[in-house]
């Protein structure tokens, strides 16, 4: 009896469920849907759903016109760029957090968080002078290293809650059977903490994909990912439905997919180990 | 055991990480400092000389800084009010046995990873457009006249945006949460008769009471630096003009940099004191 119950109630929750996840994830797909209208079909009232010319001219105008690939690969390499260069100086420092903590290994964590909560407004100025001194304006290595260093603690933070996962124990060993320190971490520790790395990586390279404040500041023409990409359909011209879709699709699928496969990782690093 | 060794190596290993985000923090903050207590004005001849508190107070009596405070406000409370909420019954909902779950799921995360500036653009135009917006047609269904949202209602379309946004975030760490609950006592309470709404009150939400206070403090600290969502949208036009934003628009439309650096101080202030309740929650954590 029991079961049926249960049945009935399952089909219920789920109705419910797919219900909201459609009305929740509707405007992304709808700008997919109308990514694939011409621009007259795009703006027709009422709004044609599926019975369309579906083309694929969008996607071909808006590389053609913004340079779709130059701003992806900016992209790819800033956001790549910064989660390695990241992801190389967090690893040693994790390490000795996590296995040779100290008197004020726990203060150093926490300034380190705190660092993260700068607001970016309150540093603009000072950043675009050092920028223009070093000539670092619109350059993709400038990029670079301030997305490295504004997700550096993250980074260190993901990776220390990782490496206190890995008992300590096997390390000792290590460590009796005359491995160096070097050997220690290269053989011993990173295979047991590649799990971990991979997803922090993956994490900060959406962060670093999506970030919106220093991209649109320090970029013009040459260094701008995707995120400059778009902004510069933000003044409307005609009918641009369309193409400000296909537009969109192309900025946000590739970080979509990665998304998907680190919805737990997400917490983690969002919440600096709060909520597990 | 730790030798003396390991420990220094240890430091040493430490010291690439730190170093850079001390210089990180205190070059560009000390920048800053410097120039709040300077007059400097880049398009008549640069720096000008000392100026005392005068930025600070400026910026304060100015008669943009108690509304941009105000935006501030609305913006995080009202967007935090909103994903709290729908966070939990989000949570609550994908926590049911449902078919396809792994599916709905994803449905629910995307927008999180839409970047702020699609995200802005895509309500911009598609949905909130007074003439061909989703919402428009939507109106003229129902015989309304459409409704120019981000002029007319500008902060109630920033907020629903900004929480279209972060709503995902508050559900997922909201479900994380409520999974780690202990099964057994809701089990418990379920055969000694409490109803769904007892069991809710007593039970589940004073167990979420950490995540809810968690997802509070980090959505805070993101919320009062949103500036892409403003900067694709309104331009700080019709009332959006945040704390962010006004000291967006001292440095680089006004440029006055003194003025904008003082500012920036305050914002920093104020983000801190925000960061204290968190890094107390987090450093609790670290103790266990």
């Amino acid at each position: 009896m029991a079961r049926a119950v249960s049945t009935r109630r399952k089909a219920i929750f789920t109705l419910a469920a797919w219900t909201v996840g459609l009305l929740i994830s509707f405007p992304i797909l709808w700008t997919l849907l109308t990514s694939f209208k011409t621009e007259a079909e795009a703006v027709a009232s009422p709004p044609s759903v599926l019975l369309f010319d579906w083309t694929l001219e969008n996607y071909r105008v808006v590389q053609e016109r913004s340079d779709y690939w130059r701003h992806f690969w900016n992209s790819v390499i800033i956001a790549g760029g910064s989660t390695l260069l990241g992801i190389l100086v967090a690893i040693p420092a994790a390490w000795s957090m996590a296995f040779v903590p100290g008197r004020r290994t726990k203060d150093i964590l926490l300034w380190m968080l705190s660092t993260k909560m700068l607001p970016a407004i309150g540093v603009l100025y000072p950043i675009s002078l050092l920028f223009v001194r070093f000539g670092l304006l619109d350059t993709r290595a400038g990029l670079v290293l301030v997305l490295m260093l504004i997700n550096l603690p993250i980074i260190v933070w993901m990776l220390y809650t990782y490496f206190r996962e890995i008992p300590g124990e096997i390390l000792e060993a290590a460590r009796m059977d005359g491995a160096t320190l070097w050997k220690e971490v290269l053989y011993v520790l990173t295979p047991m903490a590649v799990p971990g790395i991979a997803s922090t990586v993956l994490l900060n390279v959406i962060l670093a994909w999506n970030e919106a404040f220093w991209t649109l500041n320090l970029t013009a023409a040459q260094a701008g990912p995707l995120t400059a990409f778009i902004a510069s359909y933000s003044s409307p011209e005609g009918l641009f439905f369309a193409k400000l879709s296909a537009a969109s699709v192309m900025a946000v699928a590739p970080i979509l997919i990665l998304g998907w496969f680190s919805q737990r990782q997400l917490v983690r690093g969002l919440t600096f180990g709060a909520v597990k | 055991m730790a030798t003396r060794h390991s420990r220094s190596a240890a430091r040493a290993m430490m010291a690439p990480a730190v170093l850079l985000l001390l210089g990180w923090m205190l070059v560009p903050l000390g920048m800053t400092l410097w120039f709040s207590f300077r007059q400097v004005l880049p398009l008549r001849g640069g720096d000008l000389g000392p100026a005392g508190f005068d930025n600070y107070v400026r910026f304060v009596s100015s008669s943009r800084f108690w509304p941009a405070v105000e935006t501030t406000l609305v913006i995080v409370l009202g967007v935090l009010a909103i994903t709290i909420v729908l966070g939990i019954l989000l949570a609550l909902l994908l926590d049911q046995l449902i078919w396809g779950q792994g599916v709905v799921r994803i449905l629910v995360i995307s927008p999180f990873f839409v970047m702020p500036t699609v995200s802005a653009l895509v309500w911009k135009n598609m949905f909130m457009d007074p003439v061909n917006g989703l919402l428009a047609h939507l109106w003229r269904i129902f015989g309304g006249d459409p409704v120019v949202w981000l002029t007319d209602y500008a902060m109630l379309s920033i907020v629903l945006i900004v929480a279209w946004q972060w709503l995902p975030f508050a559900t997922l760490i909201l479900l994380t949460a409520i999974q780690s609950l202990d099964s057994e006592q809701v089990e418990a309470a379920e055969m000694d008769g409490a109803p769904p709404l007892q069991r809710f009150w007593f039970i589940i939400l004073p167990h979420l009471a950490r995540a809810i206070t968690v997802v509070v403090l980090i959505q805070t600290i993101f919320l009062l630096a949103i500036f892409a969502e403003i900067f694709v949208t309104t331009q700080g036009a019709f009332g959006t003009q945040t704390l962010t934003y006004l000291i967006f628009q001292r440095i680089t439309d006004a440029q006055n940099i003194g003025l904008g650096s003082a500012g920036g101080i305050y914002a920093i202030i104020l983000a801190n004191i925000v960061a204290i309740f968190l890094m107390r929650i987090v450093g609790k954590n670290l103790d266990r």
